[in-house]
């Protein structure tokens, strides 16, 4: 039985018609055709798909779209904000953290949220924080620096 | 150099729409009126298909067709062609079975294609596929090397007794045989190389659309060489004429090899696309990567190498069962032989050397090249020989390795096994390695390892890879049955600009960028005024893809010789314009000058006048500022280097930390540097992969692939790696006018043995001398316990 579910996404209202079953991120895709967000696995291990959910990070395959009614829902097109790009997306350019750009968007939203909890994390608190996010082009080495140096640029910008 | 031109670490033009959500890739198309796509797979290893029971899931709402294989045969569909013919011992030819996108009678492996469901969603595909009933009449299976060549195995193929696809050799068996006669030390090795999966995070996606209008289809893929799918689809298996099909390699998220070949779902979706009329897409669940995308490696070798009293390689003798799986995928043929005994060489100037290389089937996934593509494989079996080698004569490994390098001043140098290396360096990135990674320092650390209760080892590797398969007229006698060039267009804008068409393919490699580079170097054109356009059939010139780190070196080139082109014609209307003669002209930052005089034309008023002819040499030059080249390599590249890592283990649990790993890499003339140091990151940490973590596991009994998602197959996570340091040695590539030699592959071919070869170290105190690949903690401490016991 298709069921209508509604949530702010970026700032935006939105409403679509799911079935119960439907995951956040096919409703996200599919429907709302946000495509920033991605699948990489089946099984919750990749992370591409991490979005906010009422500020904190969520790996959008494991939620349903009918848990996300009413919701603040952020996906990393929703990230910059007026054209500008995010201190966090701009790291990730300057130092090389990403190759293919699958992972990025979730790569993105997780550091976000690391950010968020932890304004100043060292590298072993990013590298076990991005644990749930896999990346198989850059080694993890220039995410780490990107995460590091976004970090900085938010705590200057006072955006942490 | 400019700004922005060769050597400079330009951050990449393709990311922007990367970090914005903004990539697009496969599976982010939707075409209008388009159904999804869901494969039935088999659930068996082998099995006879009885019959197909699709009645009630075509009565399911919202399906709109269920299709088999024999729909597809009787539509005159052909099988999946394989790229490369072996030519095995006394001329027999490879056993080369037919190859039918999905099953006809029999399938072969668990994820072979049975049949495929259309529906209007993706769930209710799903849905109705639950309700196909297939009645397989269960055959008996082999899964390994080991039990597909044991005197009774049962035949994944009657044509292929023993499972032998060919028994192929390279090299001088009475040369080697003789050096073995003189030898004052023999030392042996029987080794494995694990089998892999590629894991690209973005998994495989294809939409295949039918315009009947104009009797077109066009294909959307995640290809790594979209020409070369469009010729073996159109031409071999769906009879589509190549003017009458488009092949759309969009934003692709990473391929590592695995997106090279010309896969089942790719002619399933295009075909049924015309079946129904309307645009029809599949994308893989992870678990359908896992059982259905080309896996990599698995090697079962025994080699012996022969050594004189002082330490002298005289000969190396090689055998190899290579498993390529159920059927021969588009170049599995090709990696276990040419792209891997060619190369037993290494670094070393090993007078003799024989390799027999035996292809075999099993009932699995087909094999074919995973990132270094059996360079990797000939790799970690000369550097863990050598390392051995050195033990067992108690000479020093990095001695041993000095003694034996082919020297700086020996290129060109004539291997044994074919090739003919152009250049290189070995003890120069020897040297650097080693002084990165203190290794003089080892012993302390060590000591201080021991104080903590670990155990610490150090490894290393030398190695050498081959880049940039060609020249195409030799490949062709070996057995290749494609060119290997590539082609590219320079097309100047009237007003400037200039957009670069390359049959290379970027998924992730960074191409929009260094290609860029390229042009902005040879024209004086602002890198923001140029635009990089590669993946369409429709748009770029016939060009081979990417593969083998040949993007630089193979489609670099060809942008260079359209780039040359371009000036040459340049100067042809900047000395029209100056009323000067074109031998006078010079071309540099982007001007046209007078040699010697201050009359100059900027490069935009060129290109502008070569579409605006109005003042312009009409009757001896033609308007337009576009060319294209098409260029084949006179030989492979060679890039070489040397890795060192540290590891230590905690002999309480058996894990295996590498607390520091260093490569120095001899890339030749690098055009990016940012680009390059990330290549060698990625690498490396799939080499280490290799090492410690990946591994595929057939169940022996069932035939299950039993690490068949990420939660049993363990690719290597943040917390797992340390940070790398990398550095780079340059000796120029003899035979390209850059003197480039590619990058993507090294990591995964020098790490891999440098990691297990400090294991090893580590383990050596309890007389361990090996240690199967990947090195789990519980392998490292049943080593440790059995020996102690």
């Amino acid at each position: 039985m298709p069921t209508t579910v509604s949530f702010s996404l970026n700032g935006e209202q939105v409403s679509a018609e799911v079935e119960p079953r439907t995951l956040l991120v096919e409703m996200l895709r599919d429907k709302l055709r946000r495509t920033g967000t991605h699948v990489g696995c089946d099984t919750s291990q990749c992370g591409a798909c991490v979005v906010h959910v009422g500020g904190r990070s969520v790996k959008s395959c494991t939620m349903l779209a009918v848990q996300a009614e009413g919701a603040d829902v952020t996906t990393i097109e929703g990230v910059a904000a007026d054209g500008k790009l995010h201190p966090m997306q701009e790291a990730f350019r300057e130092y090389h953290g990403l190759q293919c750009g699958f992972c990025t968007p979730g790569m993105i939203m997780s550091a976000l949220d690391l950010v968020r909890r932890n304004p100043e994390p060292d590298e072993g608190e990013i590298r076990r924080w991005l644990e749930g996010n896999l990346c198989r082009c850059t080694g993890y080495q220039n995410i780490v620096k990107a995460v590091k140096a976004g970090a900085a640029s938010m705590r200057a910008e006072g955006a942490a | 150099m400019t700004s922005n031109g060769i050597g400079a670490p330009v951050r990449r033009k393709e990311d922007r729409r990367f970090i914005t959500g903004s990539g697009r890739y496969t599976d982010d198309i939707d075409r209008p009126g388009q159904l999804y796509a869901h494969i039935i797979r088999s659930p068996l290893p082998h099995a006879r298909i009885k019959s197909i029971d699709a009645n009630d899931a075509r009565s399911l709402g919202g399906v709109v067709a269920v299709f088999t294989g024999r729909d597809m045969a009787d539509d005159g569909v052909g099988g999946l062609p394989c790229g490369w013919g072996i030519t095995g011992k006394h001329g027999a030819p490879m056993i080369e079975p037919g190859h039918p996108p999905l099953a006809t009678d029999t399938v072969r492996y668990v994820g072979d294609q049975v049949a495929v469901v259309l529906a209007e969603s993706r769930a209710i595909a799903r849905d109705a596929a639950e309700l196909i009933e297939v009645d397989f009449e269960e055959l008996p299976a082999v899964t390994s090397i080991e039990t597909a060549t044991a005197g009774d195995a049962p035949l994944v193929w009657p044509e292929a007794p023993g499972n032998i696809c060919f028994d192929w050799e390279i090299g001088d068996a009475a040369a080697v045989q003789k050096a073995f006669a003189e030898a004052a030390h023999v030392t042996t090795i029987d080794i494995v190389n694990s089998r892999l999966i590629p894991n690209a995070i973005e998994p495989r996606a294809a939409i295949g659309e039918y315009d009947a209008g104009h009797d077109e289809y066009t294909l959307y893929t995640t290809s790594q060489n979209p020409h070369v799918i469009r010729l073996l689809m159109g031409a071999f298996v769906l009879n589509i004429p190549e003017h009458k099909l488009r092949v759309v390699a969009p934003d692709v998220g990473g391929g590592f090899g695995s997106k090279i070949f010309h896969y089942a779902e790719e002619a399933i979706v295009t075909w049924a696309s015309k079946r129904v009329n309307r645009p029809v897409k599949w994308t893989a669940d992870r678990s359908e990567s896992f059982m259905s995308d080309a896996h990599g490696r698995d090697h079962v070798t025994h080699a012996e190498l022969a050594l004189s009293k002082d330490g002298d390689f005289l000969g190396l003798s090689v055998r190899t069962r290579a498993n390529l799986g159920a059927y021969l995928s588009t170049f599995g043929p090709s990696v276990p032989t040419y792209l891997y005994a060619t190369l037993l060489a290494g670094t070393y100037k090993t007078p003799a050397i024989h390799a027999e290389v035996k292809g075999i089937f099993t009932n699995t996934v087909p094999v074919d090249a995973y990132r270094g593509a059996g360079r990797p494989e000939a790799s970690y079996l000369l550097e863990r020989l050598v390392d051995r080698a050195a033990r067992e004569t108690g000479i020093d490994p990095i001695q041993l390795r000095r003694r034996n390098f082919i020297p700086a001043d020996g290129f060109p140098y004539q291997t044994p096994v074919a090739l003919e290396y152009d250049s290189g360096d070995y003890g120069t990135c020897l040297d650097k390695a080693l002084e990165l990674a203190d290794y003089g320092g080892f012993v302390k650390r060590r000591k201080d390892a021991e104080a903590r209760g670990k155990l610490r080892g150090i490894g290393l590797s030398t190695y050498i890879e081959a880049c940039g398969i060609a020249p195409s007229n030799v490949a062709g006698q070996l057995g290749a049955r494609a060119g290997l060039y590539e082609a590219g267009t320079i097309r100047v804008n009237p007003t400037g600009s200039v957009t670069v068409l390359t049959g290379s393919h970027s998924h992730g490699q960074g191409h929009e960028t260094t290609f860029a580079q390229l042009v902005t170097e040879a024209l004086g054109v602002d890198i923001d005024s140029i635009e990089v356009v590669h993946g369409d059939t429709g748009k770029i010139p016939f060009g081979m893809g990417t593969y083998g780190s040949r993007s630089l070196a193979v489609g670099g080139m060809a942008l260079m010789a359209a780039l040359e082109k371009i000036k040459t014609k340049s100067k042809k209307i900047a000395a029209h314009l100056l009323e000067a003669s074109d031998a006078d002209i010079e071309f540099e930052n982007g001007r046209l000058s007078v040699a010697g005089t201050d009359r100059s034309v900027a490069f935009g008023e060129v290109a502008m006048a070569a579409y605006v002819p109005h003042n312009y040499p009409l009757d001896i030059l033609e308007p337009g500022l576009e060319e294209t080249a098409f260029y084949d390599p006179k030989n492979f590249t060679f890039p070489a280097g040397c890795h060192v890592c540290e590891i230590e283990i905690d002999p309480d649990t058996g894990v295996v930390d590498v607390v520091s790993f260093v490569a120095a890499d001899d890339f030749g003339r690098i055009i990016n540097p940012m680009i390059v140091e990330g290549q060698v990151h990625g690498g490396v940490a799939q080499g280490i992969g290799q090492a410690l973590y990946e591994q595929c596991v057939f169940d022996a009994d069932s035939g299950q692939l039993l690490t068949g998602t990420l939660m049993d197959y363990c690719l290597p996570k943040a917390d797992h790696l340390p940070d790398f340091s990398v550095t780079t040695n340059v000796t120029l590539c003899a035979h390209n006018v850059l003197g480039v030699k590619g990058c993507g592959e090294a990591g995964t071919i020098g790490a891999t043995p440098a990691v297990i070869n400090a294991v090893v170290d580590a383990l050596s105190e309890f007389g361990v001398n090996d240690i199967a690949l990947p090195a789990t903690p519980e392998r490292v401490w049943r080593a440790i316990h059995s020996a102690a016991a």
